[in-house]
């Protein structure tokens, strides 16, 4: 479904990605784990076109999208929920919401979108009015994951979801990500947390200085 | 901005966060008579007083309204920072000015003109620019509205420092009756606001919002924060340009003088005095703008130094505005 193959990505003279390669199959939850700096983030910026590699090529369902802007790249269904939330905290839960499905210009397929994303988030509908900024950060990874899912996702990115949250709200999120996958929505998951991103990951990749060093099933891993 | 108070709120099954409840007043200010109440305010002022003098500051308090909408989309909804927005009031100025005086077109016509102006300058200055970030938008609006000044002070199609004179009214000289003018400056300036307003409700003003509120996540969800940021510069630039028109017209004579930085720096005051990406904040900051200094004249000298104290006070009781923006989406 997404091959990335040979990315190099340089951030100024910085190189931050020195042929990073991966793949994601139809379905699969792949967890993509590594230190703080090995290159997690720029991998899943450049997929989703926010920076542009140096070399390397990101395949999406057969098409070379290694150029393609980032609009065109979410409206293929494969979209990124960035590091840190990234809510808007001066609106509305229910606006947050409305965001993930700018691209989506029918006003009846919008609301049947918001709608499901509410049933699988039943949180998010009790706050519906609230502004994202009031939210708990458990809960404004739900917002910014229901977000994602309002887009209409084939392959959902995620960037450390588990960051800054309690255990217990850990297991909640990993529990949503599972859910969303069983419904068919193939996920990319970027974590420091690999215990609890190997749990629920079907195969998983460690990357270290800008490649992958370690690649198999989660369950060796 | 923090968390809605008692008022934003109206659903039974949410609890106000703090406050009080919705009242009869806060009910009727959210109220879409609201807009209709302000506009009989202003055609009713011609009743009250209608001397020559009050009639000129209220026709420039109504263009200065116009103004500050127009700047309200780039600055209130988009949240970029336009320190040179006078550039475009001076630009849709001249062109109406220029064609009016050189071909002898009727004001009203020049505004086609005026449009396609001004949405080019909005291009050509927004193009480059809005690939920047906003401190950099900033410095660069800046310079841009001071190139347009000078370049309006050294050519010669536009009479250079004594400007252009004998700038035909909005309809010929029937318009010669300040009260006259008034209304019809009115009602285009409630028509500018009403379709301001909703171009905030729209989905690009949605947009607009996302974009101010964070760019990357925006992008990320796959809105073209350039297209975007353009489309608001350009609207800006056209409801700046049409102002234009009506301040060529109510004066007949324009000079680079009228559109300094100042003029800029006091459009902006009014968008953030009467609360960012809030219409009827905006539309309030202005008239309280134009119209404070003439009702301070009593103080003579010490008329601007008063005119400053009252807007740091304002700043310092109400930060937001003297009537910020509400989410209405829920």
């Amino acid at each position: 479904m997404l091959e990335v193959s040979d990315l190099e990505v340089s951030y100024g003279g910085v190189q931050a990605l020195r042929g990073m390669s991966l793949t994601v199959g139809e379905g699969e939850i792949v967890a993509l784990l590594g230190n703080n700096g090995a290159g997690k983030t720029t991998t899943l910026s450049a997929v989703s076109g926010l920076v542009r590699p140096g070399a390397g090529r990101i395949a999406y369902e057969g098409d070379d999208i290694t150029r393609e802007a980032p609009p065109k790249i979410v409206g293929r269904g494969l979209v990124h929920v960035p590091e840190g939330r990234r809510i808007f905290s001066t609106l509305t839960v229910h606006e947050n919401l409305l965001l993930g499905g700018y691209l989506v210009r029918d006003a009846k397929e919008l609301a049947g979108r918001v709608d499901r994303a509410y049933t699988l988030l039943p949180k998010l509908a009790e706050r519906r009015t609230q502004h994202g900024g009031t939210l708990s950060g458990g809960e404004q990874q739900m917002l910014a994951i229901g977000r994602a899912l309002v887009a209409g996702p084939r392959l959902l990115m995620l960037d450390e979801p588990s960051m800054g949250l309690a255990p217990l709200i850990v297991a909640a999120v990993m529990d949503v990500i599972r859910d969303i996958n069983q419904a068919g929505t193939a996920v990319l998951l970027v974590e420091q947390n690999a215990k609890a991103a190997l749990k629920i990951a079907h195969r998983g990749y460690v990357i270290e200085n800008g490649r992958c060093v370690l690649d198999g099933p989660a369950l060796p891993l | 901005m923090s968390a809605g108070n008692g008022a934003a709120v109206q659903d039974p099954p949410v609890k106000p966060v703090k406050g009080r409840g919705p009242t009869f007043v806060t009910r009727f200010l959210e109220s879409r008579h609201l807009g209709w109440a302000g506009l009989a305010v202003g055609l009713l002022a011609p009743f009250i007083i209608a001397t020559p003098y009050a009639m000129d500051v209220m026709t420039s308090a109504v263009v200065f309204v116009m103004l500050a909408v127009g700047l309200n989309i780039v600055v209130g909804y988009c949240g970029l920072l336009d320190l040179g927005y006078a550039a475009f009031f001076a630009v849709g100025a001249y062109t109406s000015g220029v064609l009016s005086t050189e071909l002898k077109l009727p004001l009203l016509a020049t505004i086609p003109a005026v449009i396609v102006v001004t949405v080019l300058a909005g291009v050509i200055i927004g193009g480059p620019t809005l690939r920047l970030r906003s401190d950099y938008l900033a410095i660069v609006t800046l310079g841009f509205g001071e190139i347009i000044r000078i370049t309006a002070n050294n050519l010669s199609i536009t009479g250079g420092p004594s400007g252009i004179y004998g700038i035909p009214g909005l309809f010929g000289d029937a318009s010669s009756d300040p009260v006259v003018f008034y209304y019809a400056v009115l009602l285009i300036v409630a028509v500018a606001v009403l379709m301001a307003a909703r171009l905030g409700r729209s989905r690009i003003g949605r947009a607009w919002r996302f974009v101010r509120e964070d760019e990357d996540a925006a992008e990320a969800m796959g809105i073209n924060t350039y297209k975007v940021k353009l489309a608001a510069y350009i609207a800006g630039a056209v409801w700046g340009g049409l102002a234009g028109v009506l301040f060529a017209a109510q004066l007949s004579a324009i000079s680079p003088a009228s559109f300094t930085f100042l003029q800029s720096a006091l459009v902006l005051m009014a968008v953030v005095l009467g609360g960012m990406g809030s219409t009827p904040g905006v539309v309030l900051g202005a008239i309280v703008i134009s119209l404070l200094p003439e009702m301070l004249r009593g103080l003579a000298d010490y008329r601007f130094f008063a005119f400053g104290v009252l807007l740091i006070i304002v700043m310092i009781a109400r930060p937001q505005g003297l009537w910020p923006h509400r989410s209405r989406e829920r």
